[in-house]
């Protein structure tokens, strides 16, 4: 046992669809079926680790729901879709100082169930914003605001929508071996470069799904994962970092992943070329291509030319990426897309994603995820996972 | 091809004590950038902090209202229109709609100059047309 603490449960939620189940009782499920996987009870849980969609007072209202009466740590950090990336770091080194020994991580939502327009409605992040009456004027959404990172992208790279489009080729490709998928139907660079524009250059399929569902994992301290059964996924690295507008001086050519993803392989003493699989956040084709670039797997600039014909598909590319389908084909529970890059990982590294698309050494796998914006605000994860 | 962007009634911006006076001198047709005396540096959106420094050694000063187009989006649909990021002359970079135009000719780069827009019962919003 050589890392410092263990992901030794993880569960994805099946629904897709929760027309029949709460919020918190979706929470509550997911924190079961991670339980199950690891082989251990709520009454072992010391620590407990959720973000805005928790319904009530940060955690509060779930440790009340999910009966916890042991927690002694507690922690609430929300960066949007990538908040459950950055938990695994927090968690790790909540272990390390010996604030707790099994940490539960949760999410879940029903944005779909709910009608939700994620990407292309106008919305308002709550009372008292500073930078909204500087932005919801301009009715700027989701989608217009990664649409303009692509947009930029392309000025100075050259990034095609033919090069983006291979991003969303690949998650078919694999979304296909995948049963619970919302899209695994495999499509080409065509389909993806006339299904409709929804703000340009981003086409309908350059967009992630709208589903719910959720997704939890158990972390615990070396002593206490040596006593399971399950495959050994140590977290070898683990960083974040966040981004904002910097008082005009914009740069849309970067994610904060330029900052966690160094201090992850760092932490890990590892190189991007070391790592076999890896989980990317991929609200929108655009946000791949950059958080490639930002992780080193290839230069600032070239993922268009890293992507393409098939660099991503599990099997055929340089680096198999989301091979449950990811964000823009399986599903994007609570519009919060980093708990699944977590879960998927932890499947290669366990060596138990589906036989199509498991790659065959995965010794090191990481997971990078970004939350909020690309365009605007957003935090980064990023966590290199390593199999003993 | 031709897009002509649709004339959109903008949101109200929302009034705070801190904001007030960016968005009375929109009143006026004046568009504002915050200035770190601290630094000398300017910045977008203005506010009585400085965010270079955190201290509340900051003033006010009129921009041009020129610029160039540092990236855009159009959002498609019945009703499209353009979302941008505007490069002013003085460095700052705002978020704003490029408006009156084909959307179809917007390109990165291209000059454009302010022009306020009514929003729907608050103070105007500085936008943009082609220059």
């Amino acid at each position: 046992m050589k890392n410092p603490a263990y992901i030794v449960g993880a569960f994805e939620h099946p629904t897709r669809k929760a027309e029949d189940k709460s919020t918190a009782q979706l929470h509550a499920e997911c924190a079961y079926g991670a339980l199950q996987d690891a082989g251990l009870s709520a009454s072992d849980i010391d620590g407990y680790f959720c973000a805005g969609d928790a319904p009530g007072m940060g955690g509060l209202s779930m440790l009340d729901y999910m009966g916890l009466t042991k927690i002694r740590h507690y922690d609430t950090t929300e960066s949007g879709g990538s908040s459950y990336i950055i938990h695994v770091g927090h968690a790790v080194e909540a272990i390390i100082s010996g604030k707790c020994n099994v940490a539960l991580i949760t999410l879940a939502g029903r944005p779909r169930a709910e009608g939700m327009q994620t990407g292309t409605a106008v919305r308002s992040s709550g009372v008292g914003v500073p930078d909204e009456p500087f932005e919801l004027p301009y009715a700027r959404t989701i989608a217009t605001m990664h649409a303009n990172v692509a947009m930029r992208h392309m000025y100075e790279f050259g990034t095609t929508s033919e090069q983006l489009a291979w991003v969303k080729v690949a998650a078919s490709t694999h979304a296909q071996y995948n049963p619970h998928a919302m899209l695994p139907k495999v499509v080409t660079v065509e389909d993806v470069v006339n299904s409709p524009m929804v703000a340009d250059p981003l086409h309908r399929l350059d967009c992630c799904v709208i589903s719910d569902g959720g997704g939890a994992l158990i972390i615990a301290r070396p002593e206490i994962a040596a006593t399971l059964k399950r495959p050994k996924v140590g977290v070898k690295g683990w960083g974040e970092a966040y981004k904002h507008q910097n008082a005009g001086g914009i740069d849309l050519t970067y994610s904060a992943a330029a900052m966690s993803g160094p201090m992850a392989f760092g932490k890990a003493g590892v190189k991007p070329s070391d790592i076999r699989y890896a989980s990317i956040y991929d609200s929108f084709t655009i946000s791949v291509i950059v958080q490639l670039e930002d992780l080193g797997f290839c230069e600032k600039g070239k993922a268009g030319l890293f992507v393409q014909d098939g660099g991503l598909i599990s099997g055929i590319g340089k680096l198999p990426f989301n091979t449950d389908g990811g964000g823009l084909c399986n599903n994007h529970p609570a519009n919060r897309g980093g708990m699944t890059k977590v879960i998927e990982a932890v499947r290669q590294s366990r060596g138990e994603a589906h036989p199509k698309v498991q790659v065959p050494n995965h010794d090191l796998v990481l997971a990078n995820g970004k939350g909020g914006s690309l365009g605007t605000r957003h935090g980064c994860g990023t966590v290199i996972l390593e199999r003993e | 091809m031709a897009t002509q962007a649709f004339d959109r009634l903008p949101q109200a911006p929302g009034e705070t004590p801190d904001n007030k006076v960016y968005f009375d001198a929109c009143r006026e047709g004046k568009l504002l950038l915050g200035k770190c005396n601290d630094t000398g540096k300017l910045f977008h959106y203005p506010r009585h902090v400085s965010p270079f420094t955190l201290s509340n050694n900051v003033e006010f000063v009129e921009a041009k209202g020129t610029g160039v187009i540092y990236s855009y989006s159009v959002a498609r649909g019945k009703e499209p229109f353009c979302v941008a990021y505007v490069t002013l002359d003085e460095g700052p970079v705002m978020l704003s709609n490029i408006i009156e135009c084909d959307l179809d000719s917007i390109k990165i780069g291209q000059k454009v100059k302010l022009k306020f827009k009514d929003s729907d019962g608050g103070a105007p919003v500085p936008m943009f047309v082609l220059a």
